[in-house]
């Protein structure tokens, strides 16, 4: 039997490519037409991979003939990649563990593989040989972000924000923020912190129709510009995104409202630029200022740190490709031990 | 024959600080569980060796500065062990260890396990004032820890230099709720001991009196300061690591007197 992997993702395909070959409802059905005895289609934003088993060898153009999203012709060279046997077992680890991601490290493709295993499992269409490898591909996906430190830290402005703001305050459930400027950003940045249960929000903007508009969108409230100086005595995060030529808040202006919120931090995020907030701001007792410099710094220290992780990742890895093969190859010689559709979790423990 | 179970104990510890540098020389830290089992299982050898020395002795072992040290690490690893846990402070292990280690080192290092030169008899209002006391030690000390992770985090955020501990230290707010307990627990404690001192029906020093009050006033000042908004939470925090270095000075002039005192 030849355990195999054909596939494109974002690292060889744009994403007209990867939207042809996303698969189909009858891709299962063709796969197995064309000779494969158990198929699994993975199909994400950043891939599309067909992983499968099979007695007879499936050449990677009849695997993308069944990937293909209408019927007209070939528009594209397909620029497939294939794996085989321990190579398409390291791939599919390396998948589950981010180590394969745009975003290293990142977690959802884990969440994404298991939808799809689920649901090739419950049509029929994963059997045994691929019972085994995903199961241990989630296995080793667990031990990684256990083991080493490939998912810490936040990579993206947004969510070093909400992290920081989590390390501030804990929850953020009684949180009160105040967004000054409806900018782009700092919308993404509100929404980012309204997932984490931030409830209390306050929209101030010079223009006071798009100040609504922000407050309406977000659920929050809107604050006439003239007022949001007073609102310091109360909130804990400002953010800050207006197209101010000089700075609105600095260390004078800030410094008489602190005493009386002396024992609760103000956390403020400075999207602006040029900046709204003067950075005298941060040397006051309880103030944490970040402007779009440090926080994206930080982004880019976390992805750092990912990816010095993924040598240690790499090593878990082919731990676990050198362990599945000697499996494979003793199951293949004894297959009467091992029944067709094996009960999930029974075979590989705490995946 | 107990001594060696104080020297097993300190190793529990050095190995629960040896697994927080290797980890963090590796650029990962979980000292979640293995900080806790190690802490864990010194405070169980610290516990065997003041079990067997207060049978050797028949009262509470805390007669010699020696056992008076050995008393406050193992209440420190008790409030760690009760209040880390429940506060989701686990880190607090990898901070406790060294605080631990280095009272049990010096311990058994210094010349200072002298008996008593008089076999003091039992007193069960002496002893539970002395104990309550030193179990209030422990919480100032645990305090004194907070308040360490708190300076540790505050820095980073201010900074924006964030390092592998960031990720896995408590929140600020959390943190400050921490110290704010622990210094309610050491102040009722001690408060307790304080009270209970004047039921023990032998005159004290004067200057162990005075010295047990100056720790009184010390953590009343911190307490009354943190909610009359005086300092702001860095403060409290600097405070807390202040005020327990003062307090150990203190609880050393104690132990000497009562050394020295025959009752």
């Amino acid at each position: 039997m030849n355990l195999f992997c054909v596939g494109l993702s974002h690292h060889n395909a744009d994403v007209e490519a990867r939207e042809y070959f996303a698969g189909h409802v009858e891709s299962d059905r063709a796969l197995r037409n064309c000779g494969c005895n158990e198929a699994l289609v993975l199909s994400t934003c950043n891939r599309v991979e067909v992983y499968a088993a099979s007695e007879k060898r499936v050449s990677t153009d009849e695997i993308a003939r069944c990937l293909v999203r209408d019927d007209g012709p070939h528009r594209f060279a397909p620029p497939f990649y294939r794996y085989e046997g321990e190579k398409c077992a390291q791939h599919l680890f390396r998948v589950a563990s981010g180590l394969d991601s745009m975003v290293v490290g990142e977690t959802e493709i884990l969440g994404q593989a298991k939808k799809a295993y689920e649901a090739a499992r419950a049509t029929g269409v994963a059997g045994r040989y691929l019972h085994r490898l995903f199961q241990r591909a989630f296995r080793v996906a667990k031990q990684v972000r256990t083991h080493t430190e490939i998912t810490r830290g936040a990579v993206s402005v947004g969510s070093v924000a909400v992290d920081l703001a989590h390390k501030i305050f804990g929850d953020l459930q009684n949180c009160k923020v105040l967004v000054l400027g409806a900018g782009e950003t700092s919308e993404r940045t509100i929404r980012a912190l309204v997932s984490r249960g931030v409830a209390d929000l306050r929209v101030s903007n010079r223009s006071p129709e798009r100040g609504e508009a922000l407050a309406l969108a977000v659920n929050g409230r809107a604050i006439a510009f003239e007022q949001w100086l007073g609102q310091c005595r109360e909130i804990d995060i400002l953010i800050t995104s207006t197209s101010s030529e000089v700075p609105l808040l600095w260390q004078e202006k800030l410094a008489p409202m602190l005493r009386e919120r002396i024992d609760r931090p103000l956390f403020i995020i400075d999207i602006a630029v040029p900046r709204d907030v003067a950075p005298d701001v941060n040397a006051l007792d309880g103030v944490y200022l970040y402007d779009i410099d440090s926080l994206q710094s930080i982004a880019e220290q976390s992805l750092a740190t990912r990816r010095a992780q993924v040598a240690a990742a790499e090593q878990i890895i082919s731990q676990h490709v050198a362990e599945f093969d000697e499996m494979i190859t003793r199951e293949l010689n004894c297959p009467a031990q091992s029944s067709e559709h094996p009960t999930v979790g029974i075979v590989e423990q705490g995946s | 024959m107990d001594r060696y179970l104080l020297i097993v104990s300190t190793v529990c510890f050095l190995v629960a600080i040896a697994h927080t540098a290797l980890e963090m020389r590796g650029g990962i830290f979980r000292p979640m569980r293995f900080n806790f089992f190690a802490v864990g299982l010194g405070f169980i050898f610290q516990t065997a060796f003041l079990s067997i020395r207060g049978h050797a002795l028949g009262r509470c072992p805390i007669t010699n500065l020696f056992e008076v040290i050995v008393f406050v690490a193992w209440s420190i690893a008790l409030f760690y062990m009760v209040v880390g846990p429940g506060y989701r402070l686990s880190l607090m292990g990898a901070f406790t260890a060294p605080l631990v280690v280095l009272l049990q080192l010096f311990a058994l290092l210094a010349p200072i396990d002298k008996p008593h030169p008089v076999r003091i008899r039992a007193n069960s209002w002496l002893e539970f004032h002395a104990s309550i006391s030193l179990v209030a030690y422990g919480a100032f000390a645990l305090a004194c820890i907070a308040g360490v992770m708190y300076l540790v985090q505050e820095r980073q955020l201010k900074t924006h230099h964030l390092h592998s501990i960031f990720y896995h230290l408590p929140p600020l707010t959390d943190l400050f709720a921490a110290i704010t307990r622990l210094l309610w627990w050491g102040f009722g404690l001690y408060t307790l001991g304080l009270i209970s001192g004047f039921f023990v029906g032998e005159p004290l020093p004067w200057i162990q009196i005075m010295c047990a009050i100056g720790v009184w006033f010390l953590y009343g000042l911190i307490l009354q300061g943190r909610y009359l908004h005086w300092f702001a939470p860095k403060r409290v925090a600097a405070l807390c690591i202040i005020g327990f270095s003062a307090a150990l000075t203190l609880l050393w002039g104690i132990t000497f007197t009562a050394q020295t005192h025959t009752p």
